[in-house]
């Protein structure tokens, strides 16, 4: 179970073994990323019949210090799309950066259209594969929602190494494990996530923010969560997690043998 | 000479340190998963075990008995969870016999983390420990390095979380019985689905302080659908180069022949397509 | 920092207990960012009299987790428009999910620029040739990923190639890769090439006759690919989910889609 960051893109620890930390320390200049420094944790989406929803919380981290809490890594794009962004915060805003030379350029050539969700996925994800494949990743997995040429929501993963895919519903980092089977049951396939309300979808997702903050040491409780639909975007960058449930813990009394 | 035997770890390190990779483990990369109801425990477990990314065993038991009134649900290395359980089984039951008591979950729990934690999670048991006693209901996880948990619902394997996040979204205090097993199940599901490790079948061992019902196979989800063709090859197919038959008398020489009569003569049916 | 790594082995993804790291002559391990992973899942690929069939399973997999149910593994190369309705070869990869997709891409941007300047469509023998070629230009840096291409020969006979991921490449009647190649290869060699099946009665011991090898109609090879899955389904951890199928023959690219078994 490598979800954390730090993790991806690393040989994986089945085949070599453990990390060894001693190499993280270089003491020539070097360009390269070899490790996320701030990171931020899950991002969660899932399609519905009109549109697309997509949260993160405002949380990045510095190792296990919760660094800074206000962090948006949700952003729109050309008002048609939302990119959400899991990984190393620096590499993130230069992906932010270089998508808003990205909109000034097609505003400046395209005669009229936009680039829709599926474009700007596809761009995103080459970006990550050229990086990865001049060994210098961009040590993200990002999620794009919005909708596709024929205006049909549109979700679709790209990570640090390239690897995209697309699924009716999808979570990065440690909302891989825990929020995806909730999902899941919602929308298992895409003609499930077809007949979803609006309502349904939010509800699914908020759900999952919920568990995440559980049970995610790397994660907060205030949170970012956008809705695309032929509408628009609606995106709420403020958001608490509502009606926690800590009702098992009056009951737990110590770990062992302890009664009282 | 109780214990292990380590007369070959010197000479495996050696041969370890210049490559030679050790042997596979068969192990439970599993879901499973206990849970408190109003008079009693629910543990339940999958059915998959696996030997790297292939399928050892299609429907392998995870629930071990302990006592009675206490079971088991055991992931990790699949020999660890097997003797160690039963290991902690002989003990408790010699124990029981010499107190004239009722085992308790508590002894059980202490005993494995006791044995675990001597072996510094060398011995892989990762185990979901469950039972009514005297002293009521019981429910804890133990770790293989011989940390415990006590808490209403728990989960264990490589299918903890998917696990986890049905219990987190679905858990209430004070549970039905039925409620509770439906619960169980529903996080064993999450795992089966949504974890590579784990897969097949649902296990159940419901405890009550009257009784313990174990229901194996209570959810069946993942039927093999039927073969499209017939496999079965026409006799002679294979090349017989040599032919040598044993009769009766030669192999008598050996070893008692019995006659077989009725049922007991035709032999177990073998599992073949028709 | 390696306290950032669960100390159970069962949080860490398969825990094979091979110990199978790489160690330099001094005995360090090597460690750096890695640019591959395996994203799991098998394809199969048979070619009949006047057919090919090119299969993969639908499931994307990183570690123990399940990226996507569906996700192609097989797909139409070269034809004119984005649906690639009139493509007449098809391209099956499978190992490292990224370079697949490159592969894929430059594959088909390369046939249909043949189609285009030749006005004809690419032959599956020239096609697999300038395959081996664009695998092979990444030699020192492969596309980790184990291609099969099909296609009709220039006398319509169902044409297989496959390719290991530096160009090499061989023209087969049929071939398994990915992950459960291992468990479905022997079950074709016994299937379709008859292999370890004889003629009964028709000699004693190394007289006996093998079984003549006759090309499979479609129906049967269809089933054959159906079955091949099914077990694979039961015994490998990251093959299910979906049943992707391109069936190339003269009148076109037929797909179907079946379902696996999701755990």
């Amino acid at each position: 179970m490598n979800h954390l960051p730090q993790a991806w893109g690393r040989p994986r620890d089945d085949y070599y073994g453990a990390y060894d930390a001693s190499y993280f320390q270089s003491n020539g200049p070097n360009q390269h990323t070899q490790q996320p420094i701030v990171t931020g944790t899950s991002v969660v989406a899932l399609k519905f019949k009109d549109g697309v929803v997509i949260a993160a919380d405002n949380l990045a981290s510095y190792g296990s210090l919760a660094r800074f809490t206000d962090v948006k890594r949700l952003r729109t794009f050309a008002d048609t799309s939302v990119v959400g962004f899991g990984g190393d915060v620096s590499d993130m805003q230069y992906l932010d950066r270089l998508l808003n030379s990205l909109d000034t350029e097609e505003a400046y050539t395209s005669s009229g259209h936009t680039l829709n969700a599926r474009n700007l996925h596809i761009y995103l994800s080459k970006v990550l594969y050229k990086r990865r494949s001049d060994f210098n990743p961009l040590w993200n997995q990002v999620l794009v929602a919005g909708l596709d040429e024929e205006k049909k929501p549109f979700l679709a993963s790209a990570d640090l190494l390239g690897t995209t895919f697309s699924a009716p519903s999808l979570a990065t980092g440690f909302g891989a494990h825990l929020a995806q089977p909730l999902l899941r049951k919602v929308a298992p396939d895409e003609e499930a996530a077809a007949t979803l309300s609006k309502e349904q979808a939010l509800e699914a997702v908020k759900e999952s923010m919920k568990v995440l903050f559980y049970r995610d040491a790397r994660s907060m409780d205030k949170y970012s969560i956008a809705v695309v639909t032929k509408e628009g975007i609606d995106l709420k960058e403020n958001e608490k997690l509502e009606n926690q449930s800590w009702a098992f813990a009056d009951q737990i009394r110590g770990y062992g043998t302890q009664v009282n | 000479m109780p214990g292990f035997d380590f007369s070959n770890h010197t000479r495996n390190a050696a041969l370890h340190a210049r490559g030679v990779p050790l042997p596979k483990a068969t192990s439970t990369g599993t879901t499973i998963v206990g849970c408190i109801f109003e008079g009693g425990v629910v543990i339940a477990a999958d059915t998959r075990a696996t030997s790297g990314p292939i399928v050892a065993d299609k429907n392998c038991e995870k629930l071990h008995y302990i006592a009675p009134q206490i079971w088991c649900a055991g992931a990790g290395t699949a020999a660890d969870t097997e003797f160690t359980t039963s290991l902690i089984s002989s003990q408790l039951e010699l124990h029981s016999l010499s107190t004239g008591r009722k085992p308790r979950v508590v002894t059980c729990m202490t005993m494995l983390k006791q044995h675990l934690f001597r072996y510094q999670g060398h011995i892989g048991a990762y185990l979901v420990v469950a039972g009514v006693d005297p002293t009521g209901v019981g429910l804890f996880t133990v770790h293989a390095h011989g940390s415990t948990d006590k808490l209403p619902y728990v989960t264990m394997g490589s299918g903890s979380l998917a696990a986890m996040s049905v219990f987190e979204t679905q858990w209430k205090a004070k549970m039905t019985e039925e409620e509770a097993v439906t619960l169980a199940s529903n996080a064993i599901q999450a795992g089966i689905f949504n974890d590579l490790g784990s897969g097949s079948n649902v296990d159940v061992a419901i405890i009550t302080k009257d009784k313990t019902t174990l229901k194996r196979g209570f959810v069946k989800p993942n039927q093999r659908s039927k073969k499209q063709k017939s496999y079965v090859f026409k006799r002679g197919t294979t090349a017989v180069l040599n032919e040598k038959i044993i009769t009766r008398e030669d192999i008598s020489k050996y070893v008692t022949v019995h006659e077989l009569e009725g049922e007991a003569a035709a032999g177990e049916k073998m599992d073949i397509d028709a | 920092m390696a306290a950032m790594f669960s100390q159970n082995p069962l949080m860490n993804g398969p825990n094979y207990s091979f110990n199978q790291a790489p160690v330099t002559a001094a005995g360090n391990k090597e460690h750096a960012f890695n640019p591959y992973t395996d994203n799991g899942g098998s394809t199969l690929a048979i070619s009949g009299s006047d057919f090919a069939i090119l299969a993969g399973d639908t499931r994307s997999t990183s570690g123990y987790n399940i990226n996507t149910r569906y996700s192609p593994k097989v797909f139409k190369i070269g034809g004119t428009t984005s649906t690639q309705d009139d493509a007449t070869l098809v391209l099956s990869v499978v190992g490292f999910a990224a370079d697949g997709e490159a592969l894929k891409e430059r594959l088909d941007a390369i046939v249909k620029m043949y189609r285009y300047q030749h006005g004809k469509p690419m032959s599956v023998k020239a096609c697999a040739q300038r395959l081996s070629t664009i695998l092979y230009g990444k030699r020192f840096f492969p596309y980790y990923v184990h291609a099969i291409l099909g296609g009709l020969d220039e006398e319509g006979r169902g044409a297989i190639y496959s390719y290991d991921p530096v160009g090499s490449y061989e023209r087969e009647q049929c071939r398994a890769a990915g992950a459960a190649a291992s468990l479905i290869m022997p079950f074709l060699d016994n299937q379709v090439n008859f292999k370890n099946q004889y003629i009964p009665g028709s000699g004693v011991g190394h007289e006996l006759q093998e079984r003549e090898k006759i090309p499979l109609p479609r129906n049967e090879v269809e089933d054959l690919v159906k079955d091949a899955f099914d077990s694979a389904v039961e015994r490998h951890i990251e093959v299910g989910d979906g049943l992707q199928m391109l069936i190339i023959t003269k009148d076109g690219i037929e797909e179907k889609y079946l379902p696996l078994k999701k755990d």
